[in-house]
């Protein structure tokens, strides 16, 4: 199915591909020893090789290659065992060197493919062209001085698998998702933190359109969307843009353009003319790339369950809807949490749960699964006083608003407070008598054939009992006693 | 006590061993040799402190039984190999100044072996040239240059406000000078530590060999070069001209020297990913003199046209001279021997003009202001880089750039492949390879600056080894008709230095190459 765009000369269709930059899970550089701990002191996480100095050479971090590899494998990509790093020159103060290394002819990382889960719980498969290792240049800071531009190094040297999609996706909304996919299942792997605020994760965005079925339109290219409502924003802007100047007889020039985070729209940054030729070669200081496929294997061995399969056994096991199954695996830290709620319990009344009450409290606050004043033990703990009617549904809300209060269990603040179900027939006859004895004229009116009355009665009694009655004992006896 | 300079350093250990003197009268005596031999230009930096307090440390080493492989001898170290606190030039404006924190794994070698740095010497920019005319500090004479010393009046000459006002007290006195006739060059790169071992102020010099820098001087100056094979010795510190090429290794007066001091200059390195996890052999156990059986091959294609009958005359002698100790000749075929220097003067420079990117005014060395980011880069090195080095850098470029890739390049690189293949194709049929070091003696200082191609003709015998990434040795092997020396290559199989040295040994008490630069004779 082609989603079409309707312009004033007809429809168009947009061609979406996403480049994502997203930096490697690793204590130190892609090529040398020194620390990437995040938000130090400008320039103190730098080695030598880092501010290439004259005479220092590269060494390959194994740990980074593993983490590009186990990429690899998580998209269901191909493996090259022999891949070559090359050098993409290009003058700039922030990179010492002069040039970045990077893999250009022979990545480490073939083709593969992302399933996107889209909102209406429908999927949609994304080719994954390539994925490869290079490293990150520094900082220019240009605010410290009103002619001056100061630069961190701290990043220069960092590891980054570059993931190339396929110009597969056709709505800025699948470019979303597409992000949205890739970031749970590098953080599924632990080989990307996924951080965009922090930079940790960064996008190019390339768009064109053109006639359904036509040739392919020209593209551009935003560099650096650092969020995915920004990544939504600027394939939205740019496809406006472009069917605006195609409209109006211009042409699309191919070039690279920047998101303005301030004013919303995308600015010309450089055109094809001005665009650097970054006289790749191989670089002379490394070895081609050379992997066995024992090592891959081992990797392989030790990957997570992953989204997809995730997804697949919830529906499976659970019988949770498509739609759950994929908002509860979208982070493995919440697909965690509703296996241990679930555990020995009624999967659909934990994922209502889960997904109602908790994620809704948490957006509240604002707070991520992994910071949830209420355990998963302690959600399932209230769970079970439902199943066995020590509380009410109702009851079990003003419990979890507690719990979310005070992180305490809940049968502990039930205990505290009280409010233990009243199942006693006796009081619950006492307490029915009390309210039909004090309503003799509604009684009448029911017995006249008001009968929307009784939910009245009801309220009266969970009212005389604070709400702890057992609301099916309530029922039972009101309706016995209304005959009377 | 004999002249300490003229000794080999197998001598020099020796005596010291004996306890017939000191690492540090063996240094003093090489620092005075330093001094006089300032007319050279061999030297950018004297370090005689430091030299006079590594000689005391070697000599108490010894005192103690920990003598290493090179203790308490005084050598010089080529400007390309980063010294700690010590500035390290690589024979450019750009990089004037510069004191890296941090020492060359291969000088780190020898300072852990006892050898005494003298002080830092003259080369090519960016070893970039084949005479040391390159050198933003100017060029290197060669100690072969003719010349006469002169008697002059040392306190009349001397000018300036200060001399003025001290003139009253001083008085004339005679000093002896040296005035060159002619100057020529030592070749290059390494210019300044061949004119260093050759004038006898040092006992041997470190140098870096890209496409024949420590083989081509060596020939020029008389003395013994061998650049290892490529991964033998660690790169790590030493200022990148081409990486693939660039390997570094000793320039002695011997072939045991040299044994002695690759032996501590070589061995795996991590910080270098192209350095090789090998086990290093005892180079010196290989001098056996014996190569009976041994085949030698004889490259038909490097009869180049133009080349002097003498020298032609003089690989014939060579060849002979194995053949008396028991080596059979055996002609093989370099077939791609035609396009190597076409295939280097593509590799290198396009390396060069990669590497030498971090030379911008950003964070060392040479800043020139410009109005913006772009004016500073191109002022920096407008004027940090002399004129060899920026011909390279945009020959480079070019090779590089999108469209012209595929066709120099990617090109020169399958080239560089058959030019391999060549060599192991010929080991099939010889053990080692010899051939002549250069195809000419040193020319003067001048001559061929004005044309590059010329210059660069200079390396055609030593270039595809370097393609290759092969060991090679020069010997001197005897005198040209000008009375300058001349040099033979012996080439081996990788790794194979060993059987290298074995007939560089042979070669050498053949030819038993003793005459004295003039310079050098002339001082006694």
């Amino acid at each position: 199915m082609t989603k079409l765009i309707q312009g004033e000369t007809g429809d168009w269709e947009v061609v979406i591909g996403l480049e994502v930059h997203a930096q490697i899970i690793s204590n130190a550089k892609l090529f040398s020893g020194a620390s990437t701990l995040f938000g130090s002191e400008p320039n103190t996480q730098v080695s030598f090789v880092d501010a290439a100095f004259p005479g220092m050479l590269p060494v390959i971090n194994e740990v980074c290659v593993e983490q590009a590899v186990r990429t690899g494998l998580g998209l269901k990509a191909q493996i090259n065992l022999y891949s070559v790093f090359d050098r993409k020159n290009y003058f700039y103060a922030d990179l010492p060197s002069g040039y970045q290394i990077s893999q250009f002819q022979q990545p480490v990382v073939g083709k593969g493919e992302i399933v996107l889960d889209m909102p209406d719980g429908s999927s949609r498969t994304v080719g994954v062209t390539r994925l490869h290792l290079e490293m990150d240049a520094g900082k220019s800071v240009h605010d410290l001085h009103p002619s001056r531009t100061y630069v961190d190094l701290n990043r220069s040297g960092v590891a980054l698998m570059e993931i190339v999609s396929e110009p597969d996706m056709r709505t800025s909304e699948e470019a979303a998702a597409y992000v949205r996919k890739l970031r749970a299942i590098l953080r599924y792997l632990g080989t990307c933190d996924g951080n965009m605020e922090e930079g940790s994760m960064r996008c190019d965005v390339n768009v064109s359109v053109r006639r359904p079925g036509g040739p392919l339109g020209t593209r551009t290219e935003t560099k650096n969307v650092n969020s995915i409502r920004y990544v939504q924003m600027a394939i939205d802007y740019e496809v406006q843009r472009q069917i605006e100047v195609l409209e109006g007889g211009g042409s699309i020039v191919q070039e690279t353009r920047l998101w303005d985070t301030t004013k919303f729209v995308t600015r010309s940054m450089r055109s094809k003319e001005e665009a650097h030729d970054y006289r790749y070669f191989p670089d002379p200081d490394l070895l081609p790339l050379e992997l066995e496929q024992s090592w891959v294997d081992a990797i392989k061995a030790t990957l997570p369950e992953l989204p997809d399969d995730k997804k697949a056994r919830f529906i499976a096991d659970y019988k949770l809807s498509a739609y759950d199954a994929g908002v509860l695996v979208a982070e493995r830290a919440s697909a965690d949490f509703y296996e241990t709620v679930a555990k020995g319990r009624d999967p659909k009344l934990a994922a209502n749960w889960t997904m109602g009450e908790l994620f809704g409290a948490l957006n509240k606050q604002g707070k991520g699964i992994e910071q949830s004043p209420v355990s998963a033990e302690n959600l399932g703990g209230l769970i079970d006083l439902i199943s066995d009617n020590t509380i009410s549904g109702r009851i079990a809300k003003d419990v979890f608003a507690e719990m979310v209060e005070t992180g305490k269990p809940a049968a502990l603040i039930v205990e505290e407070k009280g409010l233990r179900q009243v199942t006693d027939t006796g009081a619950i006859d006492t307490a029915i008598e009390g309210v039909l004895a004090a309503n003799p004229d509604k009684v009448a009116e029911f017995k006249g054939g008001k009968e929307k009355l009784f939910g009245f009665f009801v309220g009266q009694v969970m009212k005389q009992t604070q709400g702890k009655a057992n609301p099916a004992l309530v029922n039972e006896i009101l309706t016995r006693k209304l005959k009377d | 006590m004999t002249d300490l300079t003229k000794l080999s350093m197998t001598e020099a250990l020796a005596g010291m061993a004996k306890g017939e003197f000191t690492s540090v009268e063996l240094t003093e005596a090489h620092v005075r040799a330093v001094e006089a031999s300032r007319p050279l230009n061999a030297f950018i930096t004297e370090t005689p402190d430091q030299a006079l307090a590594m000689a005391s440390r070697a000599d108490a080493a010894r005192a103690k039984g920990e003598a290493g492989s090179m203790n308490g001898l005084p050598i010089a170290v080529k400007d390309l190999f980063c010294t700690a606190g010590f500035q390290t030039t690589a024979g450019s404006h750009i990089l004037e100044g510069f004191k890296p924190p941090y020492e060359s794994t291969v000088t780190a070698n020898l300072w852990r072996d006892g050898a005494v740095m003298l002080g830092k010497v003259n080369l090519d920019e960016f070893a970039m040239g084949s005479s040391n005319m390159t050198s933003h500090f100017g060029p290197v004479v060669s100690p072969w240059s003719p010349g006469t010393l002169v008697q002059r009046d040392a306190g009349a000459e001397e000018g300036g406000f200060l001399s003025e006002l001290t003139a009253a007290v001083r008085q004339p006195h005679p000093v002896q000078e040296w005035q060159w006739t002619r100057k020529l060059v030592p070749g290059g790169s390494s210019g300044g530590s061949a004119a260093a071992v050759a004038a006898r102020c040092a006992m041997a010099a470190t140098g870096t060999d890209t496409g024949g820098s420590i083989r081509q001087p060596a020939s020029f100056v008389g003395i013994v070069g061998i650049k290892p094979t490529y991964g033998r010795c660690s790169r790590w510190g030493i200022v990148a001209f081409a990486s693939s090429l660039d390997q570094a290794g000793p320039m002695t007066r011997t072939v045991d020297d040299a044994a002695l001091m690759l032996g501590s200059m070589c061995g795996f390195d991590p910080k270098d990913s192209t350095s090789v996890d090998m086990a290093v052999p005892d180079f010196r156990a290989a001098l056996t003199g014996d190569i009976r059986g041994l085949k030698v091959g004889i490259p038909k294609e490097y009869r180049v046209d133009g080349m002097p009958a003498e020298i032609e005359k003089l690989w014939r002698q060579g060849i002979d001279w194995l053949k008396s100790a028991g080596a059979e000749p055996v002609e093989i075929s370099l077939p791609h021997t035609k396009y190597a220097l076409a295939t280097y003067y593509i590799v290198a420079p396009a390396e060069c003009s990669s590497n030498l990117a971090r030379y911008d005014g950003v964070r060392f060395g040479l800043r020139v202001e410009g109005k913006d980011l772009k004016e500073m880069y191109e002022n920096t090195r407008a004027e940090g880089f002399g004129e060899e080095v920026k011909r390279r850098i945009m020959i480079g470029t070019y090779v590089l750039s999108a469209g012209y890739y595929d066709a120099y390049y990617l090109k020169a690189q399958q080239v560089r492949t058959r030019i391999a293949q060549d060599f192991e194709e010929a080991y099939k049929l010889c053990d080692v390879i010899l051939t002549p070091t250069a195809p000419s003696t040193a020319f003067a200082i001048g001559e061929k600056m004005d044309d590059p191609i010329a210059m660069y003709l200079n390396d055609v015998f030593t270039v595809p080894a370097s393609l290759a990434g092969l060991p090679g040795i020069s010997v001197p092997a005897g005198l040209a008709s000008d009375g300058l020396p001349l040099g033979l290559q012996i080439l081996g199989r990788p790794f194979d230095e060993a059987t290298v040295l074995k007939v560089a040994g042979v070669l050498e008490q053949a030819a038993d190459f003793n005459t004295l630069p003039p310079f050098v004779a002339a001082r006694g």
